[in-house]
C-alpha cells in the first residue's frame, strides 16, 4: 500500500513539508517494499487552487494515505472523496512519521483549514 | 467626467470625501465599488432603489456524458476541477468564469449556469443617483460586480467609492476614470499607504491629487509625502468633533454645515479645474 507525504525534498533525509498545497514533492512510499518514490507537485508553483490540484496529483498516485501537518478545505474535499485516509503528522521526520503510522500511532487529520488563498500561512 | 476616490486603507475617508462631493454637486452619481462592505447608501438614503442581481457563469457537469479526459482539469489555470473516482468536481467558489473548460470538452459534457454573487441597487438621492454594489458574503471576488456598475454609469459628473487598498478590484475602478482623488490620514501608517495608491495611479498615468483627511497640530507624514513627490494637496479636513458626529449620525456634511458645503464646493471646484486643465495639455486622455 502506498502512502504520501508532502515534503521539502527528494530524500528520506528531508523534511515533511509545512504545507500540502504548496509542497515542492510528494514522497510515494511503499509500505510493502519499502520503496521511496519522489514525485513533483505541479501545483506548488499554481496561481490558484494548489491544494485541490496537489490532491489530484496524490490521488493519481494510487496513494490510500496521506500524512500532512494540515490541509485546506478544498483539498481535504478531494482527498475525502478518494477515499485517502489523511493522518497528522507528529514531526518534521519523514522517518518517524512513516513508523508511527505503521504502529498506528498517527491521529486522524480533522483539523481542516479554511485554506490561505494567496495569503502565505506560515 | 469619471472622479475615483480611493486609499491605501480603509477609514480614511474615501465615503466622506466622495458622498459630500456628489451632495455638493446635487446633480450627479455616485457609485459605491467598495462592494464588500458599500456604506455611501447609508448616509445618501436613495428613494425608489430598484435591484438588478449579477451572475458569474459557472460549468456544470453531466457526469454520464463524461468520459474522464481530463482536458478541462490540465487547461484550469484556477484548478477548479479535479476527476477523483470516476467523477468530476467543480469548485466552484475557485472558479474564475472564463468558460475554458466547456469550450474544450470534446464530449459536450459542461454547460454552463448563472451563479448569483451580488446585487446592484440604483435609486435616487434628490437629484444624485446611487448605484451601491453589493457582494454576497463568503464570494471571492467583487469584480464583475464593478465591472458591471461602471459599464452603467450615466453621462455626467461621477463619482466613485473605491474599495480600499491598491489590488485588482481597486484597478478595476480606476481603470477608465478621469481623475483620481487619494484621501490620506496624517500617520506614518497613513503615507506607506498613501504611498502605494499613489503608485496605482502613476501606473495608470492618472491625473491624480490628495485630500488630506483627520489634519491634527504637528507633523504630518501623507503631507510630507505629497510635497517630496509634488503632489497637489486639493484639500485639508480637519480632526473635527461635529464631522465625526454628523459622520456617526450618517448625516451628510454638506446638507448640515455651512462650513462643510463651502469646504466641498471648493474642493469640488479645485477638481473640474484639475480635470479641465489636465484634458487641455493631454487631449489624448
Amino acid at each position: 500500500m502506498f502512502i504520501a507525504v508532502p515534503v521539502d525534498d527528494k530524500s528520506m533525509e528531508s523534511k515533511v513539508c509545512v504545507s500540502f498545497g504548496r509542497a515542492p514533492y510528494f514522497l510515494i512510499y511503499d509500505t510493502d517494499s519499502g520503496k521511496a518514490d519522489f514525485i513533483d507537485n505541479a501545483a506548488a508553483a499554481s496561481q490558484g487552487g494548489a491544494g485541490i490540484k496537489a490532491a489530484q496529483t496524490v490521488v493519481d498516485s494510487q496513494a490510500k494515505v496521506l500524512l500532512t501537518p494540515r490541509c485546506g478545505e478544498n483539498a481535504a474535499q478531494v482527498i475525502d472523496a478518494a477515499g485517502i485516509k489523511m493522518f497528522k503528522t507528529i514531526n518534521d521526520s519523514i522517518q518517524d512519521n512513516i513508523n508511527a503510522y505503521k504502529e498506528g500511532r498517527l491521529s486522524p487529520l480533522d483539523d481542516i483549514h479554511p485554506g490561505f488563498h494567496g495569503q502565505g500561512g506560515k | 467626467m469619471k472622479i475615483a476616490v480611493l486609499s491605501g486603507k480603509g477609514g480614511t475617508g474615501k465615503t466622506l470625501v466622495s458622498v459630500n462631493l456628489a451632495a455638493v454637486a446635487g446633480h450627479a452619481a455616485y457609485i459605491d465599488c467598495d462592494v464588500e462592505e458599500p456604506n455611501g447608501y447609508l448616509f445618501l438614503k436613495p428613494a425608489d432603489v430598484v435591484t438588478e442581481t449579477i451572475a458569474v457563469k459557472i460549468p456544470v457537469v453531466d457526469q454520464k456524458l463524461c468520459d474522464g479526459c481530463r482536458k478541462c482539469v490540465e487547461f484550469c489555470n484556477f484548478n477548479a476541477l479535479a476527476y477523483i473516482d470516476q467523477k468530476l468536481m467543480i469548485f466552484e467558489e475557485v472558479c474564475h468564469s472564463c468558460g475554458g473548460c466547456i469550450l474544450l470538452c470534446p464530449l459536450r459534457a459542461l454547460t454552463e449556469r448563472d451563479k448569483s454573487i451580488g446585487v446592484i441597487e440604483s435609486g435616487l438621492s434628490g437629484d444624485v443617483r446611487v448605484m451601491t454594489g453589493i457582494l454576497n458574503t463568503g464570494e471571492a471576488s467583487g469584480i464583475p460586480i464593478i465591472k458591471k456598475l461602471l459599464a452603467d454609469i450615466p453621462e455626467g459628473l461621477t463619482f466613485i467609492d473605491c474599495p480600499p487598498g491598491s489590488a485588482c478590484i481597486v484597478m478595476e475602478c480606476v481603470r477608465d476614470s478621469d481623475y483620481c482623488i487619494l484621501v490620506a490620514e496624517p500617520t506614518i501608517f497613513g503615507a506607506h499607504n498613501l504611498a502605494l495608491v499613489h503608485e496605482l495611479v502613476q501606473l495608470f498615468g492618472k491625473p491624480h491629487g490628495v485630500v488630506l483627511n483627520k489634519c491634527l497640530e504637528g507633523p504630518n507624514p501623507s503631507e510630507q509625502y505629497c510635497l517630496e513627490k509634488g503632489i497637489r494637496i486639493l484639500a485639508r479636513i480637519d480632526y473635527d468633533r461635529e464631522l465625526g458626529v454628523l459622520n456617526s449620525e450618517a448625516r451628510v456634511a454638506v446638507h448640515e454645515s455651512d462650513r462643510y458645503q463651502a469646504m466641498f464646493a471648493a474642493l469640488l471646484e479645485t477638481v473640474k479645474e484639475e480635470v479641465q486643465h489636465e484634458t487641455a495639455i493631454d487631449p489624448q486622455r
